[in-house]
């Protein structure tokens, strides 16, 4: 087992691998900026160390601050979580020159899924389904128009190197495609340092549906189940559930060998996502993107499995088996995550500001993965992510029961959330139905 | 004469009009930065830009002022 970590991240991600640093007996190191000095992690890790000024360029995104930090505290391993420098292949190689080992796939295989365009090109390969779209950066003007014509309108027009919803914008006809392709260039370059963009088709009835794979180190690729992910605002996740009710047993059984494929066509190690939109008129399904570290919403899947993810990225960053049999893996009752983020609850404005009252739900099935604690602040600098509130139930039915009564009793004060909106949500007749798509935020926030 | 206040905490990103600019409702006059999103900050009526409280880097409070427009 490993004997060391530097968690390089903050909030409740560091907080979640702490703990099972904690559980397995492996020192945890946290790195923190000046703005999250009383954070839970820093308190819970066992040693903690300052690595810069609250912007995250300097601190968080400061690749050279952080390794200073691992040498300094002898640590064996670098957990970077997910965001900040979890799929930057330069900071992934610099880790493993320093002679420590990263918990996450090779450098090589993080460039090669960060590049959009590459990732959909090598997917096509390797018999995953694609949609129609772009296998080149499109340039401004006529180029675009042209690729778009054949590809046939609405299209999604992307950054290459981009992710996290960031700089997407759907075109319907000429027009809304030349706009949007200059917005999303400038975008593209601000975040991601490159203005190459992608047109793929646009599915206008989707689902988001991805599934959790398990790179080992013979090669094979293990498949956990799928996580719908469809509810979203700004392209962003709000809530996720598995099993997905949208997927049938011929469906699921399709989309996990293909998700399978994907990781084995890069040599695929450790803890990953495989993402696809499901057509909900048309039934099939397309790659989006491969996701090459822990996701945000990784705990429905260990709520339904009773696998701990984090220990199983430790064990294969070692070398090590991982701790259960893959053909015993039965996936039991159903599993839902809300996040609750810190912005008003009906046009998901940021809401920083101090936390005086932190009343978390307790209960049967629940399972709370918070950042924060009373008396914390909220800084504009990070991510509005407070927590993820889980809940595990037998069937459908009694996970949404209990996740009512776990947004009813939570009591934050001193910020605005977003709790009133999972409320709303979960009396949904269309959520609770289980037959929604990508849309139904904007159905539910007209 | 319309003052223009921030709705919440925020990095000022980008400041896009000018002092002495003629704007129109809607127009965006600052572009706001909280929690990895861009807040466009706009006017709420036409007239010029008669102050501009603000620079690209400032931080802003809730009800800060942003900018008067007369």
């Amino acid at each position: 087992m490993l004997e060391s970590v530097l968690v390089a991240n903050r909030g409740e991600i560091a907080r979640r691998v702490i703990a099972t640093a904690r559980k397995l007996g492996v020192r945890s190191v946290a790195v923190y900026s000046e703005a999250d000095a009383d954070l839970p992690f820093v308190r819970e890790a066992d040693e903690a160390m300052l690595i810069g000024p609250p912007p995250p360029a300097a601190s968080y995104l400061n690749g050279a601050a952080i390794l200073a930090a691992a040498r300094q505290a002898r640590v064996q391993a670098v957990h970077p979580g997910y965001g900040f420098l979890a799929e930057n292949a330069s900071f992934a190689a610099s880790v493993i020159d320093a002679g420590l080992l990263w918990v996450g796939p090779a450098p090589d295989v993080i460039t090669q899924m960060g590049d959009k365009i590459n990732a959909r090109n090598l997917m096509s390969r390797a018999g995953v389904p694609v949609s129609a779209g772009t296998t080149e950066p499109v340039g401004a003007g006529s180029a675009a128009l042209a690729a778009a014509d054949q590809i046939g309108y609405p299209v999604m027009i992307k950054a290459a190197a981009g992710g996290g919803g960031i700089g997407m914008t759907v075109a319907r006809n000429a027009d809304e495609l030349q706009a949007g392709i200059d917005t999303a260039r400038s975008r593209a370059e601000r975040f991601f340092g490159s203005a190459d963009i992608l047109l793929e088709r646009f599915v206008t009835c989707a689902r988001h549906v991805e599934v959790q794979i398990l790179g080992l180190a013979d090669g094979t690729v293990l498949t956990l189940g799928e996580r719908d992910c469809s509810v979203q605002r700004r392209h962003q996740k709000v809530a996720e559930e598995t099993p997905s009710p949208g997927v049938g047993p011929e469906l699921r059984a399709s989309m996990l060998a293909a998700a399978a494929r994907a990781g084995e066509a890069v040599g695929y190690q450790g803890a990953g996502t495989v993402e696809f939109l499901v057509d909900v008129a048309a039934g099939g399904f397309v790659f989006l993107e491969m996701n090459t570290r822990l996701q945000v919403e990784h705990p429905v899947t260990e709520l339904v499995t009773g696998i701990d993810l984090v220990e199983q990225q430790f064990r294969i960053a070692v070398g090590d088996d991982v701790s259960f049999a893959p053909e015993s893996v039965i996936p039991a009752g159903h599993a839902l995550e809300l996040r609750v983020y810190a912005e008003d609850s009906r046009r998901f404005l940021p809401s920083p500001g101090t936390i005086s009252e932190w009343s978390p739900p307790a209960g049967p099935g629940v399972r709370l993965d918070a950042g924060y604690a009373a008396g914390n602040t909220v800084t504009p600098f990070y991510d509005p992510l407070l927590a993820k509130l889980c809940v595990h139930g037998a069937d459908r039915g009694q996970a949404l029961e209990r996740a009512r009564a776990a947004v009813g009793s939570f009591g934050i004060a001193g910020l605005r959330t977003n709790l009133a909106f999972h409320a709303d949500l979960l009396e949904s007749p269309e959520f609770t139905s289980g037959d929604y798509d990508t849309s139904l935020v904007s159905r539910l926030r007209p | 004469m319309s003052e223009v206040r921030a709705e919440m905490v925020a990095n000022v990103w980008k400041v896009v009009a000018a002092e002495g600019d003629t704007v129109a409702d809607g127009d965006t006059l600052v572009i706001l930065e909280s929690m990895k999103m861009e807040i466009p900050v706009l006017a709420e009526s036409p007239g010029r830009v008669t102050r501009l409280a603000v620079a690209e880097g400032d931080v802003v409070q809730e009800g800060d002022l942003i900018a008067v427009i007369d």
